[in-house]
């Protein structure tokens, strides 16, 4: 690996940061990640002498529970996306750590939404130092334009829970939002006014935080059954009005998309599914919650209907279409690591079938195994996919940071990976000579498949020769491209990047750096 | 000094995906000056300039400013944006700019082919077109006519012109629905040299207009040294044009089917349309006799609620069973529920198999008499079953298509 001033090659051919807010990285060596060592984490040893014995770890408000807790300036405040859209909490939790006059604060929440603009006033003023997770909206364009004191660490689900466990990131505090909670701090999030469904997401945090605060709008009497979230762990209870907008944290219904183009792209894959015996009884998949995805579990729903086959799990985000399979016996049960809708919700508290998972269960890479790997297939989403399937997820082609890793990395280790993505959207070609960030590595993305053709990774000879002769119109990423690039008026420019100002790094699951995301204007990538 | 003139073509709305909006002045002196403003900037900035500098100076333009407010446009919808906006300035202005090849991606028209499924597409909506054909309907449409607002007539003309020419429409047959009239011989100077396959006529009532829109094409097609191979498909759309139906059919050998559209037939009969269709029954019935008469296909009216798709099911086996070819479609989620309705059953090719069988038994053997089992079979039957297996051929050849 060749120096290059402060960044260095990795196994990729991406340039990556030697040292990031100040810690040393690993570049990014094996898609199958570098043998780790050591131990993990450990927390304080607590005593029950020091909590009350009657249970009540009830405080006056956020702030008390921030100022027992210890908040200093250059902390870690850990924060969870149960609420989606529609959190009001980390406001709250912010405007308290200004009123406490506590700046340089790293804010390593499992996910950041278009609701959280409200922070960027953090941002500018110091209050934020810098976002380690996902950055969306307008975070996305305050980091890309280079307006962020550090650098944004993007992970995956998978890879939070390992930077946790491993001691890369060490928690002070960790604020859980609890739609239902007792005053011990035990908590679920399937009860309550702004119900979320799992709180798996904040697992790593209740484990491996010095200090948890919980935080709910509705504070039941001990015990809080079923306790997604142990009270042992909890220092903290703070009761707010409200957590949030709850049209926001759960939608009513989720909306398959009526775009006829990407309703093909979801035929397309459940046809795939079916022609290459993917879809066997017993077998199991995972797909989001996004359009297209709703639309190929309708779809694939029907070809197992008419071929009597029954999946052994699926993997949510649930969706009342997944809950239909389960309550349809089309599933033996649902995994599942955050509930999309009001129905995902009510299936998860009411079918013990409908199952919470962690990123520990499904995503770390640094542990016996996880979830992700046993998965048969899993249909996800991409920004952009190069030739050798590399795709990107985190950024589009101007270089802007919109979206997040999400569990999407981790996802690339089931059987089969497909990704379902337009061959172009607007004048945009999706799939690309050299991706802007690299988030997936190409050996790992089986199968592309577009409004226009569905194309299978060489490296899957099998696969290839499964759907041979099924009438599926299976075609080469280049055919496709040329096809596209013809339409959009040839060969896009590459985006405008200054490749000497990193502003955000992309780490892949065993925490070696993957690739960089670079200021957007001034200096043109070479 | 001369006068300023100042025109606008194009969208520009929250909702506005793959178009813009192009606003062109005259200018004296200062040569081409363009403005942009594009979502895909950082991509196609440059290539923006450059298109929009030469539409200008195909059409003759040396000064002007323009702005283009662009939501990710593809270049035929921006070259026809701008040339739209020149000519809504400045209306004695007849040169054109033709980006891509009329060659490249049309074929050989053919009178006899599938036609199942027609899908119409706006005109004047070009972010439906280059993914129209994916959804295989047996013929696209690009619609001139009634999708199309009075005053984006123009406009549209150019969207179909400049997508005819640079979109691979796969193996969909190519065709253009025209206006009645002047418009319409305008439409045809726009869209002849790009060789689609057909030209949907509209609200055809007799022989004459036919013949007229022949006379018409030829012109077109001399004047661009064209083979003569575009096809008419008349829409019969009044009760006089029911009435000529049979006459409409054979007034020409470019004559490739006869369509039925029922909500002017229904609005000029005086009547509601119904789901049942009870009102339209005769219309159809005379409209498919003629067509057959005529050795042409018979193609059914749309099924405009795209939501009900059982309704679309049940209304396509009865079009079926009237003795109608195909059926139009407004939404590409219609097409494979067509397509499913118009497929022989099963049961119905297995028979058709075991007649042609028959028959070519008893042909071999010199015996004047087909004869399956115990029964006797007719000639019309044996013909029938002949033209099930056709169709399966047809459609097998269509469906396999990749």
């Amino acid at each position: 690996m060749k120096p290059s001033g402060s960044f260095v090659k990795n196994a990729a051919g991406r340039l990556v940061p030697r040292i990031v807010n100040g810690m040393a990285m690993r570049p990014f060596a094996l898609v199958e990640g570098i043998a780790p060592k050591g131990t993990t984490a450990g927390t304080l040893i607590r005593s029950c002498r020091d909590y009350p014995s009657d249970g009540n770890k009830s405080v006056r408000d956020l702030k008390e529970a921030l100022r027992r807790s210890g908040l200093r300036n250059g902390m870690t405040i850990s924060t969870h996306h149960h609420l989606r859209n529609g959190d009001a909490l980390t406001a709250l939790l912010f405007r308290a750590v200004k009123e406490l006059g506590v700046k340089g604060i790293r804010w390593f929440p499992s996910a950041s939404f278009p609701c959280h603009e409200e922070l960027v006033p953090y941002l500018s003023s110091g209050v934020i130092h810098h976002i380690e997770g996902s950055m969306n909206g307008a975070l996305g364009r305050f980091c890309s334009e280079g307006k962020m004191k550090g650098l944004g660490v993007l992970r995956s689900h998978g890879t939070r829970y390992q930077s946790v466990q491993d001691g890369e990131v060490h928690i002070d505090i960790a604020v859980i939002a609890a739609p239902s909670a007792d005053a011990f701090g035990n908590a679920n999030g399937v009860e309550g006014p702004s119900a979320c469904g799992p709180l798996g997401f904040a697992l790593a945090d209740a484990e491996y935080a010095d200090r948890v605060i919980v935080v709910t709008d509705n504070l039941v009497p001990f015990p809080c059954i079923p306790w997604a979230i142990q009270g042992n762990l909890v220092d903290f209870v703070v009761r707010v009005p409200s957590l949030g907008d709850a049209s926001k944290i759960v939608s009513g219904t989720t909306v398959v998309t009526r775009s006829p183009d990407r309703q093909l792209i979801a035929e397309y894959v459940a046809r795939f599914a079916e022609a290459s015996g993917i879809m066997q009884p017993g077998f199991s998949f995972q797909a989001g919650a996004g359009g297209t995805s709703l639309a190929f579990v309708l779809k694939l729903k029907e070809r197992m209907k008419a071929r009597g086959v029954k999946a052994r799990f699926v993997r949510g985000g649930s969706t009342q279409y997944l809950v239909q399979l389960l309550e349809e016996g089309l599933t033996d049960s649902i995994l599942d690591g955050q509930a999309f809708d009001e129905a995902g919700v009510r299936s998860m508290r009411s079918d013990p079938r409908h199952v919470q998972t962690s990123p520990f269960t499904s995503y770390n890479y640094h542990g016996k195994g996880n979830f992700a790997s046993m998965v048969d297939l899993v249909v996800l989403g991409a920004t952009e996919v190069d030739l050798d399937f590399n795709a990107n997820v985190v950024t589009h082609s101007d270089g802007y940071l919109l979206h997040g890793i999400g569990g999407w990395q981790d996802c690339l280790f089931s059987k089969c990976t497909v990704l379902a993505i337009p061959s172009f959207r607007d004048r945009i070609p999706v799939i690309v000579d050299r991706v802007t960030t690299l988030c997936g590595p190409g050996s790992l993305i089986d199968v592309v498949v577009t409004e226009r053709g569905i194309a299978v990774n060489p490296l899957r000879k099998d696969l290839l020769s499964a759907v041979k002769g099924s009438g599926l119109p299976i075609r080469t990423l280049e055919s496709i491209r040329d096809e596209v690039l013809d339409l959009c008026g040839g060969k896009p420019n590459p985006p405008v990047v200054d490749v000497k100002k990193p502003v955000a790094v992309v780490k892949w699951v065993d925490g070696t750096l993957l690739d960089t995301v670079y200021r957007v204007g001034g200096k043109k990538r070479e | 000094m001369k006068q300023q003139r100042t025109a606008v073509a194009g969208r520009m709305d929250p909702d506005t995906r793959s178009d813009c909006r192009v606003e062109f002045t005259r200018l004296d002196r200062g040569g081409i000056v363009v403005k942009v403003e594009s979502k895909v900037e950082s991509l196609y900035g440059e290539s923006i300039r450059t298109l929009v500098t030469d539409v200008c100076r195909a059409l003759g333009v040396q000064h002007a400013a323009l702005r283009v407010d662009d939501q990710g446009a593809l270049p035929f919808v921006l070259a026809a944006r701008v040339e739209t906006a020149i000519k809504r300035a400045d209306r004695t202005i007849t040169a054109a700019y033709l980006p891509g090849d009329p060659q490249k991606h049309s074929s050989q028209a053919a009178r006899v082919r599938p036609r199942r499924t027609r899908l119409y597409v706006p005109g004047n909506e070009p972010k439906f077109m280059p993914n129209a054909a994916l959804h295989r309907p047996d013929t696209l449409i690009l619609d001139l006519e009634d999708s199309v607002s009075p005053e984006e007539k123009d406009a549209a003309r150019l969207v179909v012109r400049n997508a005819l020419r640079t979109i691979d429409f796969g193996r969909a047959e190519r065709a253009v629905r025209i206006n009645q009239g002047t418009r319409g011989v305008e439409d045809l100077r726009a869209v002849i040299p790009q060789r689609p396959d057909v030209i949907l006529m509209p609200k055809c009532e007799d022989a004459d207009a036919v013949r007229t829109l022949v006379t018409e094409i030829m012109a077109v097609e001399r004047k661009h040294q064209l083979p003569a191979e575009t096809l008419l498909l008349p829409i019969i759309e009044s009760a006089l044009g029911v009435e000529n139906a049979f006459a409409i059919a054979s007034a020409s050998p470019r004559v490739c089917a006869l369509a039925i559209g029922l909500e002017d037939y229904t609005a000029d009969i005086g009547v509601e349309r119904t789901a049942e269709g009870k009102e339209s029954l005769y219309a159809r019935l005379a409209v498919v006799n003629a067509a057959k008469a005529a050795g042409v296909q018979a193609l059914d009216s749309v099924w405009s609620d795209v939501d009900d798709m059982e309704g679309l099911h049940a209304s396509t086996i009865e079009s079926k069973a009237l003795g109608f070819d195909g059926k139009g479609c407004i939404h590409p989620r219609q097409i494979p529920v067509i397509h499913h309705a118009f497929q022989p059953t099963e049961k119905e090719i297995e028979r058709a198999k075991r007649i042609v069988e028959a028959a070519d038994i008893a042909r071999k053997s010199g015996s004047g008499v087909v004869s399956l089992g115990s029964k006797m079979i007719d000639a019309p039957v044996v013909r029938r079953a002949e033209r099930v297996l056709e169709l399966v051929r047809q459609y097998t050849e269509e469906e396999g298509r990749a």
